[in-house]
């Protein structure tokens, strides 16, 4: 076993587990605390798919603005939230959570058992680009790689989404402006 | 090497870990954690395909949009989630259920 699988499954495992103890916890504040760590270990998965670019974005954008966000809203939407999840704290698996877990380990079942179907490391285009050297290398620096796309192929979607930014970040600060009747 | 059924296999499983937080929890901003954990699964594949995609880099191009459409969907869920909580004063999403008249 390479030194490259013992990290992938060291990441993997702390992805996972950090994400069943945001599921699992009462604690809203240890919750997204531990959403932080989940994100960073998926950004050391990027980094094992040879997706660097990618994992530097999630860790600046992730980190630092989605979960910088999700804490000020948990900041000042106050003491009540904290209220409903204190009245729940009875016994460790509730009764009330069977249908949801059912369901989530039901939804697994079918997805694993389509990813073994598909056998995807054997698919037709995936050999294709094997075989015609399409595949990124560790040795590869892509990041130039990425702008010049982002330039070029990719310009339109950039373009599109660099309004569609515009207009969320205008929405969201309409909808959370002090209206003058309340 | 690593091969790609090993990182569907643990985005599948992410993916179930936020469809549970969807469906169970009772706080909107629990929610919203889980479906930015299904968002994470999805980015997974995309940056896992794009390992077979040197030159037009399709995957891991589509990896940072969907990360940059997450940044801005999370801004406007959390602006309606403060404003629900200043019409109703709880966010729990199964209380909220009469409109404003």
């Amino acid at each position: 076993m390479s030194l490259v699988q013992v990290l992938f499954y060291v990441m993997s495992f702390i992805a996972l587990a950090s994400a069943l103890f945001v599921a699992a916890t009462k604690n809203l504040v240890r919750s997204i605390f531990m959403f932080f760590i989940t994100l960073f270990a998926l950004a050391g998965l990027y980094v094992l798919a040879l997706a660097d670019f990618v994992a530097i974005t999630q860790i600046v954008i992730y980190v630092g603005g989605i979960l910088v966000l999700i804490l000020f809203a948990f900041m000042l939407s106050g003491k009540e939230t904290l209220n409903i999840i204190t009245q729940q704290r009875k016994q460790f698996i509730s009764l009330k959570k069977l249908p949801a877990i059912l369901l989530a380990v039901a939804f697994l079942i079918v997805l694993i058992n389509v990813i073994f179907k598909a056998d995807i490391d054997h698919l037709a285009w995936i050999k294709k680009s094997i075989a015609q050297k399409n595949e990124i290398t560790p040795d590869a620096a892509m990041t130039e790689n990425i702008g010049v796309n982002l330039m070029t192929s990719y310009l339109l979607p950039f373009e599109a989404i660099s309004v569609l930014l515009m207009v969320a970040l205008i929405g969201a600060a309409h909808l959370s402006r002090k209206g003058k009747g309340q | 090497m690593i091969s790609l059924t090993d990182f569907l296999v643990v985005s599948a499983v992410l993916f179930c870990i936020g469809l549970y937080m969807i469906v169970s929890k009772h706080n909107a901003i629990q929610i919203l954690i889980g479906i930015e954990l299904i968002l994470n699964a999805a980015i997974l594949n995309f940056v896992a395909f794009g390992k077979y995609d040197r030159f037009n880099n399709g995957g891991q191009m589509f990896a940072l949009f969907a990360i940059v459409l997450a940044a801005a969907t999370t801004a406007v869920a959390l602006a309606i989630i403060l404003n629900v909580y200043k019409q109703y004063k709880t966010i729990d999403p199964g209380e909220i259920d009469r409109l404003k008249d």
